[in-house]
């Protein structure tokens, strides 16, 4: 009788460890690398506040598996443990989302509010900033940038 | 500093337990009794549990959404007195060199990522909004003499958008408003009045940061933190960071004749270069190649 309650015990130890911990994209790209690196083959993006599955750590870089089953690695940076409800698009937004939980919640300050403001205030023009959201450096580019420049390899694990 | 998943985990659910909770739980349960006496109204009770709540919101509670919209408007009122550089090899430079230096930060990520421009004006002066928009000055570029050196100048501004400085700017007045309980009540669909009242606050917080980076600037132990993570950032990517030192040097001889822009919102170069020298290890990085610096010249030549 013994026995059975400790291998039940260990059962559902095993259950619960072998259960990968839950944790959610906090940028609009969160990108998914084939290695714990920034140099590393991007294996997919996953958007704000869709879910993924950590199934492990290695500093700073979790190794996650997404929602459609890919595999690869994403920086802590990008992921949070809270849950996250996004404004627009992403198919997650507000799933499962409740009370006290709902500390990144999604409405609010968003692009009906910076539409607002901006109708408000002459002068203020965001034709430059959107131009900046565009100013984008490559994988390649930056890989090309640091090894000619003689840097260290960026955002390995640490 | 990153943070391994348990102790992040840990962290927010002790959060959780120790503070907002326990607050809400307490005034919730007060306006209930007051409720069941008759002493106050449905309505009133919902009321009071909302400014209860509203009490325990701070920047902290800013999504990194949120903190990308009030970042591009804060970048967007900045760039009506600053006009920008329109010197595309020469901002496609910056934006290599500091979306690389930002994978050595604590905080590679952000919702929008880090972007960079360059301003026009001759005035020694950088932002960071926040979300990662960085906007530096034609007479700041001027005072470096190294991509070490401007690598310390944007590892600087990273520094500042990974802490969110821009965001601890927001008056914390602001929280308790009813416009900002709305912000952070989730999953409304906002119109009419709610809207307006959202809007007021949204135009509140862009002011307040906006100011603070054009005007007050910020405390000087939030600019020793933003040193702090640039000596960090630069050692991590093998760049000097005696570079710092360096150009801020070439500051102090500048703002000796002209005070506007950094000379009226941040530290005495020289105290910045006493705290900095003070962060510096004994460790020489790794000798640059010449291309380098040849490529710095090539790139800076275009901002003269």
């Amino acid at each position: 009788m013994r026995n059975r309650f400790h291998i039940l015990g260990v059962a559902l130890w095993c259950a619960a460890a072998a259960r990968a911990a839950e944790m959610r994209v906090q940028v609009q790209a969160g990108q998914v690398r084939g290695a714990p690196s920034y140099l590393g083959g991007m294996v997919t993006t996953v958007g704000y506040g869709q879910p993924v599955d950590v199934v492990s750590t290695q500093g700073a870089w979790h190794q996650v598996r997404t929602a459609d089953g890919k595999s690869g690695w994403m920086h802590d940076s990008a992921l949070t443990a809270k849950l996250i409800s996004a404004n627009a698009g992403g198919a997650a937004a507000r799933v499962g989302a409740s009370g006290d939980e709902m500390a990144l919640a999604g409405k609010g300050f968003n692009k009906d509010v910076e539409a607002q403001f901006k109708a408000s205030r002459a002068g203020v023009d965001f034709s430059w900033v959107d131009k900046m959201g565009s100013m984008t450096a490559s994988t390649a580019e930056i890989e090309r940038f640091v090894k000619n420049g003689g840097l260290a390899q960026p955002g390995g694990a640490q | 500093m990153t943070r391994g998943l348990m102790t992040l985990a840990g962290g927010c659910s002790l959060a959780v337990a120790l503070l907002p909770t326990g607050c809400s739980t307490v005034a919730q349960i007060g306006t209930l009794a007051g409720q069941t006496a008759g002493v106050i109204t449905a309505e009133q009770a919902e009321s009071i549990n909302r400014t209860a709540a509203a009490v325990e919101k701070t920047y902290q509670d800013i999504t990194p959404e949120q903190e990308y919209y009030i970042g591009r408007s804060v970048a967007a009122t900045v760039l009506a007195s600053y006009a920008p550089y329109d010197e595309a090899s020469l901002n496609a430079y910056l934006n290599v060199l500091g979306q690389t230096l930002a994978l050595y930060s604590d905080k590679p990520e952000t919702f929008g990522g880090y972007r960079f421009l360059v301003m026009a004006t001759d005035e020694v002066n950088a932002f960071a909004a926040p979300g990662g928009l960085i906007l530096v000055s034609r007479g700041l570029l001027r005072c470096c003499r190294s991509e070490d050196a401007l690598a310390a100048v944007l590892a600087h501004e990273i520094g500042h958008v990974q802490s969110q400085h821009g965001l601890k700017a927001i008056k914390t007045g602001r929280f308790t408003s009813a416009g900002m309980t709305l912000v952070m009540e989730a999953g409304k669909n906002l119109a009419g009045q709610e809207m307006a009242e959202v809007v007021k606050v949204f135009e509140g917080s862009v002011t307040d940061v906006a100011s603070t980076l054009m005007n007050s600037g910020y405390a000087r132990a939030l600019e020793n933190e933003a040193d702090a993570a640039a000596v960090r950032i630069l050692g991590r990517a093998g760049y000097r960071p005696e570079a710092l030192v360096e150009v801020l040097d070439v500051m102090k001889a500048r703002l000796a004749s002209d005070a506007r822009g950094f000379g009226k919102t941040h530290p005495t170069p020289e105290s910045r270069i006493q705290h900095v020298r003070g962060l510096l290890g004994s460790r020489a990085a790794p000798a640059a190649p010449p291309v380098r610096q040849q490529r710095f010249e090539a790139a800076i030549a275009l901002a003269k």
